[in-house]
């Protein structure tokens, strides 16, 4: 009965939506001025049918029901509770059925809490957002159901991909999902004042809390995918330019670009088509990530739900909702009025700059990514790895961190060269004590971990320079916010920059008894061990890692799991987390003299991306609290103005 | 702005869509005909790609048994794929030589340790020049050789559990 209860709600919930974009239009179009108001309501019901199907489904994978398709494919009775729980969107249809959820709560969110925007245009926007969501549920009900049931029950469930199970799982896609459809709303918000010819700064205040909340949850998405690839797939690394990454990493440029386009339209009502632009380039951006990684078109290590059909479904959303925002676009961008002019040297300026080259780097990211997709058209098969995004990428985005450490120093409308020379001198000076010091001790590093570290310092002191000066308890949560993610990217900066020029590995054949050294570590290799999990067994190293000439050491346990169900070797690597780095140590295989293959690596600093990643998406939410008290504040001012004036008006007519 | 250059963003969209359709619809024809069957190898004479493994020059090859020449790289992900198919090759008798593009003997090295090491000899191309010259456009491809270093079959892209008959059978007919 569960099963079919969701379904009934996820079919209810999908007529909801197609009642909300018929009101909408039809109340746009000036026939019935009724039909405006039940779109709210609609609204907000939708949010809670769906979100009670979804409710369903996870009910369903805790009681392992193996009478469901989705849950026989995907779960299996002897797997631990956060994974039963988690494998409900860690498969394609429940992963969709995550994202109409959100979805579906984020229009209720939207009909519930947004009072400053015109009425029409909310009723655009709200009509736009079901417009998007009919889409995903056709195709969830028409191509995906996450509610088929078998014929009959199957003794057992087939489990989930054991590189899955992993405590990171449970929480990496439901945040980057959280992300993608959080610009959806953006993009809704787009499509509503354009059709309402309502581009301006109300439009960008109402806008700018959902462009940050999905800018807050991309960010700690890719931080925690970042992570859990450098520790689950034990190869060492934590970006590979996986098509799958780049997915990710799209919609985050483009949500970071239009953060900050839209401050510029809120605070000066400049920039309108751009944002109204860049707002429909990160919604595309993340349909073009889920497309990319459900087709299977490129390929993937990351690839678990391939398959072609559901890519041409993807596609046909795609080329309607992007496509169509474009042509809306081409028509209306025209009659958008133009924002206030300004002059190159301000934070405006900076901010446009900005924008320019976060632009040029989703491009470059976006052709990276495609071009295996293009060459094959014409008939070879390609894979373009870092030796191509990272120098073409560096080459603008070393430029972007010089304009990011400058920019929050110059003032809204126009500042002084002769200020922000003097103000850039502490970074510039940070930056060349870096160089010496590199220069010195460093031994040889390359060109651009060397100009990622002196950046990292510049940039770190140039971002706590807006500070200066203040109360640091009456400063605004918005200025903490902005100055905590851009202490943030230099740290993250630093992390990536001091990992690529000072990591060591070793690569050694060991058998127990003997020793080996990495960095400042002396590891003894001690035993191998077998050691047995809920649904996996495994041979475990014994390692004793001890600093080189110090008394006290740290145990590590890399394994080499088998899992029973689906059959799987996996490689758990052993972390020993340093505040100056980390030691990773990967067990490998037995060579056939009985030595086993070790890996060892010693990664300077290289917690510190991680740290940055968490400090980014922290200055957001600091920004967004900041933000968002703020409007509270201004819409109570406006209200008790309102409440004077008509005071005043009642007092002037009785008089 | 002038109306037609607000219709940019939606041209390039519809490249895109274009390009991502065609890729959709038409499975890739992973067998073509390269310019360079039948024609010998282009003389070449790499050095080493990691201390386990020789050198690699077009001498090696006029030994009179076919074998396969794998263009590879440690950066590249679609290798990591191959990498089991090329394993069960060179267990199934096929002797494999490898040219890494533009590679570290270490990054190597570590790429062999943790997919396996199906290569008797491996050739460092460091600017890509066999690569050109051979007529591969991309990592990884396959070639099969001859007995006396001409070129009998070029499989594009990475090999997949069903190439692996076919390659063999290449391998059988080039003898």
């Amino acid at each position: 009965m569960i099963a079919e209860a969701g379904l009934a709600c996820l079919w209810l919930a999908a007529a909801l939506s197609l009642l909300q974009l018929l009101a909408g239009g039809f109340s746009l179009a000036g026939r019935g001025e009724q039909l405006a108001s039940i779109i709210r309501p609609v609204a907000i019901m939708q949010g809670i049918l769906v979100a009670i199907a979804f409710v369903m489904l996870i009910w369903l994978f805790l009681r392992t029901d193996l009478s469901v398709k989705l849950v026989a494919m995907n779960s299996h009775s002897a797997k631990p509770f956060l994974y039963k729980f988690a494998g409900t969107w860690g498969n394609h249809e429940g992963s969709m059925l995550l994202w109409v959820t959100i979805m579906g709560l984020s229009g209720s969110c939207i009909a519930l809490l947004e009072k400053r925007l015109r009425s029409d245009t909310m009723i655009a926007t709200l009509a736009a957002q079901a417009f998007v969501s009919i889409g995903f549920y056709a195709f969830l009900l028409f191509s995906s159901n996450p509610f088929e049931r078998l014929p009959s029950p199957v003794p057992e469930g087939q489990g989930l991909n054991p590189l899955l199970q992993d405590p990171g799982l449970a929480f990496h896609p439901p945040t980057l999902y959280i992300g993608y459809v959080g610009l959806s709303v953006a993009f809704s918000f787009a499509v509503g004042a354009l059709i309402t010819r309502n581009v301006g700064p109300v439009f960008a205040r109402a806008m700018r809390p959902w462009v940050l909340g999905a800018w807050i949850f991309l960010t700690l998405g890719i931080t925690a995918g970042s992570y859990w690839a450098y520790y689950e797939l034990g190869w060492g690394g934590w970006w590979f330019w996986d098509p799958v990454e780049n997915a990710s990493l799209m919609p985050w440029l483009a949500a970071t670009a239009l953060l900050h386009s839209v401050s510029v339209l809120a605070t000066r009502g400049a920039l309108r088509t751009w944002t109204i632009m860049l707002a429909v380039v990160a919604f595309s951006m993340s349909m073009v990530g889920t497309f990319l990684v459900r087709s299977g078109i490129l390929t993937s290590v990351h690839a678990f739900a391939v398959d072609p059909e559901r890519g041409s479904f993807i596609l046909a959303l795609l080329a309607i909702y992007i496509g169509g925002a474009l042509a809306l676009f081409a028509i209306r961008a025209a009659t958008i009025r133009e924002g206030t002019r300004f002059s190159f040297f301000s934070r405006e300026g900076a901010l446009v700059l900005n924008n320019v080259l976060l632009t040029a780097i989703l491009g470059i990211v976006l052709i990276g990514t495609l071009y295996p997709l293009l060459t094959e058209a014409m008939g070879t098969k390609v894979s373009v790895g870092p030796p191509y995004f990272n120098p073409v990428g560096a080459a603008f985005a070393l430029p972007m961190l010089v304009v990011m450490a400058a920019g929050p120093l110059l003032r809204w409308r126009g500042d002084s060269g002769r200020k922000l020379i003097n103000m850039m001198a502490l970074p510039v000076l940070a930056a060349a004590v870096t160089l010496l010091v590199v220069v010195l001790f460093g031994g040889r590093i390359g060109i651009l971990p060397l100009l990622g570290l002196i950046l990292a310092t510049g940039l770190a002191i140039a971002s706590i320079i807006p500070l200066w000066g203040r109360n640091l308890l009456r400063t605004p949560l918005n200025i903490w916010g902005m100055v905590i993610a851009h202490l943030g990217i230099a740290v993250a900066l630093f992390g990536m920059a001091s990992e690529s020029a000072f990591n060591q590995e070793v690569l050694v054949a060991s058998q127990p008894g003997e020793s080996h050294e990495v960095g400042p570590y002396t590891l003894t290799f001690n035993a191998i061990e077998p050691v047995a999990g809920p649904n996996w067994t495994a041979l475990e190293a014994n390692i004793t890692a001890r600093v080189t000439g110090s008394d006290s050491s740290d145990t590590l346990n890399p394994q080499s799991r088998n899992f029973s169900s689906p059959p799987t070797q996996t490689s758990e690597a052993a972390l020993l987390t340093r505040w100056n780095g980390q030691l990773y140590v990967v067990l490998g295989e037995e060579n056939a003299d009985g030595r086993w293959q070790l890996r060892l690596w010693w990664k300077p600093f290289v917690t510190f991306i991680w740290y940055g990643g968490l400090l980014i998406g922290l200055g957001g939410l600091l920004a967004l609290i900041g933000r968002t008290v703020r409007d509270i504040r201004r819409r109570a001012h406006d209200m008790q103005d309102e409440e004077n004036e008509q005071d005043q008006q009642a007092g002037e007519a009785a008089a | 702005m002038t109306n037609w250059k607000l219709w940019l963003p939606f041209g390039l969209f519809a490249l895109f869509f274009i390009v991502v359709a065609g890729g959709l619809i038409s499975p890739s024809d992973r067998t073509i005909t390269s310019k360079m069957i039948g024609k010998p190898l282009p003389a070449f004479d790499l050095p080493q790609a990691v201390a386990d493994r020789p050198a690699l020059s077009t001498a090696d090859f006029n030994t009179g048994t076919p074998r396969l020449l794998n263009i590879f790289a440690s950066w590249c992900v679609p290798c990591i794929a191959e990498a089991p198919h090329l394993q069960a090759l060179s267990d199934a008798g096929a002797e494999i030589n490898g040219v890494a593009i533009r590679d570290k003997p270490e990054d190597v090295a570590a790429f062999l340790a943790r997919n396996g090491n199906p290569y008797t000899r491996i050739g460092a191309d460091n600017l890509s020049s066999v690569q050109l010259e051979i007529g591969s456009s991309g990592v990884p491809e396959t070639f099969v050789v001859d007995g006396q270093g001409r070129i009998t079959y070029q499989h594009i892209g990475d090999i997949r559990a069903s190439d692996v008959p076919m390659l063999l059978e290449k391998l059988e007919e080039a003898r």
